[in-house]
């Protein structure tokens, strides 16, 4: 039941602001669909921590610590990043950067967007993970064309097309899939159920499912952004508006990894080798220190915080392909801190942009004097996703690199170079905008900042203590993918 | 041995579904580009009917209907009714010329086959040995895209590739469960809509849909 209002509420939100979305009440209908959304994720969170994993309808869902803990974690964005986006999207359409008609699709694609991803993450069907994927991705390429500047629109078109491309692999490593898992199953809708592939996963043809999982890597690590994969990143995430560019970086990246991480659990049973976490291993490695090195040489504020993005998802890849209770653990801790700082960060920005009306970093100036609450917010913001101590990320990065440095320590010198690099890069760039000299005029405008600050104080509170139920709820889904 | 009829005509349309592959890689008309994906359509669906007729698998019967509304129907008359709204029937000019293209696409046919061959031999279908055909389709849709500058012309590309996968699925598995192909066809219905208003932005900011205006954006 909780799950039906899980997938049944943004669904009907979409509707709804499809018809009415843009009138001036719109925006607060959003938030309203939003935060209904989260409550119902906190009801099915509450079943799963009273009753264990279960499925639903048939086995056509199933809900586990793993997946309950990103459905949670995704409503609650959605929720402050609508919250966010209602002054924002305001100030955008005074500032004349949008038509007011052109919000009605930016409020049914945001809806439709959360449906999507919600609906992968709960889904039992690998199939159906496959299609709800393609549909969250269609929901925001017009998204990120909203201002239908020749710069969004290269940007949404580099989106549809690289990731369209990415994750036609991925269905094609879902037909292998099915192949294999069809000769074990027999044929049928169940063949492609992950409770039932899970059960027979050591009877899986292994040379089929590491072809498989080399496709689904390959198709869905598009979608994370992994490197070499990953150019079509920076672009969606700079030139679309900035609540697109939040939940994709905390949202949509995770969803996908999530994805890979369901394959991998597949194949580590069926190959008995540790072919799948290497791979990831490597991707992850790679990610890290080339997104450092391109990061170091960005202009544009949204840009270089993308490319932090690609960094980041890179190191909980790492994490996850290096397996076992403790790595998996770190790696769940660490999307959950990366998706709340990143998405805290991108607020932040936004109304930085806003305010200077400059993505350009060095035409932002001196926020502290001008707003010092946005200041603070993206100095703090900044300095949480650098991994300073106390927020969560340093708990979570720290975890990862000395799991790295006891398990893996050829990887080591990689991920602490270019942790060291995005540090220095992004510590150095931010400082000026935040205590330099304000030279340009700056806009006047009432920011909602609220859920920068919720954000951050979540973050900052997580990485003094994390609460026991939380910390079993993340031990319960890494004892799930594997030990 | 010699195989029944219904299987001898499935590998003749895979055959045909291969020269089509070809065929979009070498054409130059926007308009030839739509007529031969309408074409490559209709062979994977009739060859869709044949395996479900002939293995009696009755939903592989609901996906050929779904190919041949969607693929042979709607999409070609979504694609006819742009190029004249938009008037872009000139000749493209692909980003490699031909001959080279045809020559990549020969050695991708190859590699295709070397790919498939470890899955066709574990595969219990009777149509296995088409599945090295529907990869070369794959990949040679993929060099489509990447060798045209044309917006519809990269679509037309994207669209093939998921014939070649569907194939795939089919020469491999007898299809996948009919919810999961209900949903793609979903997907793919929602993608081409997403880009006609795509097209039109486009070509409202633009004045063409040719894609060399959107080569601004570059690693700094």
């Amino acid at each position: 039941m909780n799950l039906a209002w899980v997938l049944v509420l943004p669904l009907l939100g979409g509707l709804v602001l499809t018809l009415v979305g843009h009138r001036r009440i719109a925006p607060t209908v959003n938030v309203a669909f939003a935060l209904a959304t989260f409550l119902a994720t906190l009801a099915l969170a509450h079943d799963v921590a009273r009753h264990g994993p279960f499925t639903l309808a048939h086995d056509w869902f199933f809900i586990d610590p793993f997946n309950v803990f990103l459905v949670a974690l995704t409503a609650f964005v959605g929720f402050t990043t609508a919250v966010f986006s209602r002054p924002y999207m305001r100030i955008e359409e005074d500032h004349g950067r949008v038509a007011s008609a052109r919000l009605r699709m930016y409020h049914g694609s945001y809806q439709i967007f959360l449906a999507m991803m919600l609906l992968a993450l709960t889904t039992n069907n690998m199939g159906i993970l496959w299609v709800a994927m393609e549909g969250a991705t269609l929901a925001t390429v017009l998204l990120v064309s909203l201002y239908r500047t020749p710069a969004s629109l290269e940007a949404a078109w580099k989106y549809f097309i690289l990731c369209g491309v990415g994750i036609a692999q991925a269905l094609f490593g879902t037909i292998l899939l099915y192949f294999a898992a069809e000769r074990v199953l027999g044929e049928g809708g169940t063949a492609l159920l992950w409770t039932h592939l899970d059960a027979v996963k050591a009877q899986l043809e292994p040379v089929v499912l590491q072809l498989a999982f080399i496709f689904l890597l390959v198709g869905y690590g598009t979608k994370v952004g992994l490197v070499p994969l990953h150019s079509w990143l920076p672009d969606a995430h700079a030139e679309g508006p900035t609540p697109v560019s939040a939940v994709l970086s905390g949202l949509l990246l995770n969803v996908a990894l999530y994805a890979v991480v369901r394959g991998k659990v597949l194949v580590d049973g069926a190959l008995h080798s540790d072919l799948a976490g290497n791979l990831m291993m490597g991707f992850g490695v790679a990610s890290v220190v080339f997104a450092a090195l391109l990061l170091r040489r960005q202009l544009d504020v949204k840009r270089m915080f993308a490319y932090s993005s690609i960094e980041h998802m890179g190191l909980i890849t790492f994490a996850f392909g290096m397996g076992g209770i403790t790595a998996s653990f770190a790696g769940l801790l660490h999307m959950t801190m990366h998706s709340l700082t990143k998405s805290a960060i991108f607020f932040a920005v936004g109304h930085a942009t806003q305010k200077a009306g400059t993505q350009v970093m060095d035409d932002i100036r001196g926020l502290i004097r001008s707003n010092p609450t946005i200041g603070w917010g993206l100095l703090l913001g900044t300095v949480a996703i650098l991994g300073v101590p106390p927020f969560g990320v340093f708990a979570s990065e720290f975890l990862i690199i000395t799991t790295a440095m006891h398990d893996h320590p050829w990887a080591t010198p990689f991920l602490i170079t270019g942790l060291g690099i995005a540090f220095a890069a992004i510590f150095g760039r931010v400082q000026p905008m935040v205590f330099g000299k304000a030279e340009l005029p700056y806009l006047p405008h009432q920011p909602a900042l609220l859920p920068v600050f919720l954000h951050l104080a979540l973050v900052f509170v997580l990485g003094l203590y994390i609460p026991d139920f939380l910390a079993n709820w993340y031990r319960q889904a890494a004892r799930l993918l594997g030990a | 041995m010699t195989l029944p009829l219904p299987l001898q005509l499935t590998n003749l349309l895979a055959a045909i579904l291969l020269l089509i592959a070809f065929a979009l890689l070498s054409q130059r008309r926007i308009i030839g580009l739509i007529t031969l994906f309408a074409w490559q359509g209709l062979a994977l669906a009739l060859s869709t009917t044949l395996v479900a007729l002939h293995t009696k698998q009755p939903h592989l019967l609901a996906s050929a209907g779904l190919t041949l509304v969607l693929k042979v129907g709607l999409l070609p008359w979504i694609f006819f009714r742009l190029v004249r709204r938009l008037d872009i029937e000139r000749d493209v000019e692909p980003i490699i010329n031909i001959p080279t293209t045809m020559l990549i696409g020969i050695v991708l046919v190859i590699f295709a086959f070397n790919l498939a061959q470890p899955i066709s031999a574990l595969a219990g279908t009777v149509t296995r040995s088409n599945l090295g055909i529907a990869m070369a389709v794959v990949l040679l849709s993929f060099l489509m895209m990447i060798s045209r500058r044309q917006a519809i012309a990269q679509v037309i590309g994207f669209l093939a590739m998921e014939n070649g996968l569907f194939f795939a699925a089919t020469s491999a598995t007898y299809g996948m469960p009919l919810v999961v192909e209900l949903g793609i066809a979903l997907d793919v219905l929602v993608g081409v809509f997403v880009l006609v208003i795509f097209f039109f932005q486009i070509r409202e900011t633009f004045e063409s849909l040719d894609l060399r205006h959107l080569e601004r954006l570059k690693e700094h």
